[in-house]
């Protein structure tokens, strides 16, 4: 299966990957003694990501955003339908895809520094060249200070920095965050969203990534994917119309077409949440 | 270290009230309660042992004596080395085979299956009932000694061991596969790290039993060690002299304690105050 857009950017090329997600569905089974629960965590879910299309993912606590990403990642098997990264099938872990758990998930023994480097240290690279690319990754994040604290030393939004250089050491052709900026305050939260702005222009990476906050899904998504809940599925997708070099934020947030896009993603997240056996097909 | 990027931060901030340090015997209530407790019951023990036949009892100062004479002679300084040498050996030697084996039956459910049932039948049984059989395979002398000191301190290694390995987050693991780390990877760079806290618990468990478990086998086995001494001193009589290898043990049981006690904190500083089970 060959991709138009990708053959489009060959620079980049190498770097670069989309990621179709096709029918997927999901079931958990939990057992508590004798009873036996399923949660249907996702039903049919299929979208498509553009290679370099930054997308975010929305919705309720509970409708599968998680699940999702973890299947994307390949930590969690779909019950039925594919994913497909690069036009390949994904079946477990890759070298093309990494993540920023939703509570950092440090490594609690390991220095700021020893963290960021786990991912190439996996991957067999070599002593100093690993420890160079970390810290320049934690440069990156803001954290070139605080390299060798280790992560009970570190405050709530200074971990969640150290998963993002993580993630970003091994240099992902998809970037998957988990509510990566929760946990920060509005200023080095938006700093970030900068940031993650600024590499995806000069990297071109394919980045989905989870929010609650529907201010930071307009200002970075290409495409906001709104998610309803019991079943997970795909309620709306929005594309943002908004002018392509985001680089003032401040300025993207005084606009008109901000605000409207903003207001339209949370009208309808509030009468989803209301009326959601009324749920209408997604649209594209 | 950590304060020296808020250092000014905290200068600008108004000055603390200053604290005035509390007096000497606020700061040390309870060391001095101790002392005083020892104290006492060392005295009571003097008076009441000064009274007694000297068969049954003895008392701290006859005993301190005797303490003095025996390492003039270099008898207690070779009876310590007696024991402490299969001791420490005993204990490395199950430090070595306990660890391993407690990261494979925590970590894989088939070694658990095949292995798990004797780890549990190891630590619940009464070992002891096995040192007439070891003294058949292994006759009398040092290397029976080490037997038996791996054998009763191999399990709370194992068993401290594999309850770490269980309770290492899986969410820890998933980011060393996520990153496409090995098996081995993972197991040696996160399920290792993270197991050590209860790894040096099991140590800490394990030494106290180690202490334990040279003196009965020097009980049953060799005339030799301390509790060689302990035995010899009771044949004849010496109840002061049976009192010196006793004391010696319990400072060496509570000494070994605390050093594995420090090395948690030493070789974990990240994972806080050790938890508090004891044997
Ligand atoms: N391993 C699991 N076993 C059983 N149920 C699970 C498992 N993982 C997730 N679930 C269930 O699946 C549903 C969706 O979970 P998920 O974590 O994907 O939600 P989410 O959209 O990320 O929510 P939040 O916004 O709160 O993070 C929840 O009802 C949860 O209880
Ligand atoms: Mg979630």
């Amino acid at each position: 299966m060959t991709d138009p857009l990708a053959e489009k950017e060959k620079p980049m090329a190498a770097n670069q990957a989309g990621v179709s997600i096709e029918d997927v569905s999901k079931t958990f089974v939990t057992r508590t003694g004798k009873q036996v629960d399923e949660v249907h965590v996702l039903d049919h879910v299929s979208l498509r990501v553009e290679p370099g299309e930054i997308v975010a993912l929305t919705g309720l606590s509970g409708c599968g955003k998680t699940t999702l990403l973890r299947i994307l990642l390949g930590l969690e098997r779909a019950d039925s339908g594919r994913v497909l990264v690069n036009g390949s099938e994904v079946t477990g872990c890759g070298a093309d895809r990494s993540m920023v758990f939703q509570n950092a998930q440090l490594f609690p023994w390991r220095s700021a520094l020893g963290n960021v480097e786990f991912g190439l240290e996996a991957r067999g690279v070599p002593k100093s060249e690993r420890r160079r690319t970390a810290l320049e990754k934690l440069e990156l994040v803001g954290l070139g200070h605080a390299t060798d604290r280790r992560p009970d030393q570190l405050s709530g939004g200074m971990q969640q920095r150290v998963g993002l250089a993580r993630a970003l050491s091994v240099d992902p052709a998809v970037l998957l965050m988990d509510e990566p900026f929760g946990a920060l305050d509005a200023q080095t939260r938006e700093g970030l969203q900068a940031e993650v702005l600024r590499i995806h222009r000069e990297t071109g990476k394919t980045i989905i990534f989870v929010t609650h906050d529907l201010d930071e899904a307009v200002l970075l998504a290409h495409r906001v994917v709104l998610m309803a809940p019991n079943p997970g599925r795909i309620d709306r997708i929005f594309p943002i119309e908004l002018p392509a070099p985001r680089t003032d934020l401040v300025t993207v947030r005084g606009r008109k077409e901000f605000g409207a896009q903003r207001h339209e993603i949370w009208h309808r997240l509030m009468t989803g949440a209301s009326a959601q056996a009324a749920a209408e097909p997604a649209t594209t | 270290m950590t304060t020296t990027e808020h250092g000014e931060q905290r200068a600008a901030r108004p000055a603390e009230p200053a604290r005035t340090r509390p007096p000497f015997h606020r700061r040390h209530r309870s060391g001095l309660i101790t002392t005083a407790s020892i104290v006492v019951v060392l005295a009571f023990w003097e008076i009441t042992g000064r009274r007694m036949n000297p068969i049954f009892s003895s008392y701290p100062s006859a005993i301190v004596r005797k303490f003095d004479v025996q390492v003039r002679s270099g008898l207690l300084p070779q009876a310590l080395l007696d024991s402490l040498q299969p001791l420490l050996l005993g204990f490395c030697v199950a430090a070595l085979i306990g660890i391993p084996v407690g990261l494979l039956i925590g970590r894989y459910r088939a070694a658990d299956a095949a292995l798990g049932v004797y780890v549990t039948a190891g630590y619940a049984m009464p070992l002891v009932a096995l040192i007439p059989l070891f003294m058949l395979w292994f006759g009398l002398g040092f290397t029976v000694k080490v037997v038996i000191v791996v054998v009763m301190t191999v399990f709370p290694i194992v068993i401290n061991t594999r309850a770490g390995v269980r309770a290492v987050p899986r969410a820890l693991t998933e980011v060393g596969t996520s990153f496409m780390a090995s098996e081995l990877h993972i197991v040696r760079k996160i399920i290792l790290p993270a197991t050590v806290p209860h790894i040096m618990t099991g140590l800490r468990l394990g030494i106290g039993r180690a202490v334990i478990a040279i003196v009965i086998a020097e009980f049953f086995t060799a005339i030799g060690g301390l509790g060689g001494q302990i035995i010899l001193a009771g044949q004849r009589f010496d109840t002061a002299g049976l009192f010196v290898p006793v004391t010696v043990l319990m400072v060496l049981g509570v000494g070994l304690t605390h050093l594995v006690g420090w090395l948690e904190t030493k070789v974990a500083p990240w994972a806080g105050p050790a938890d508090t089970d004891q044997d």
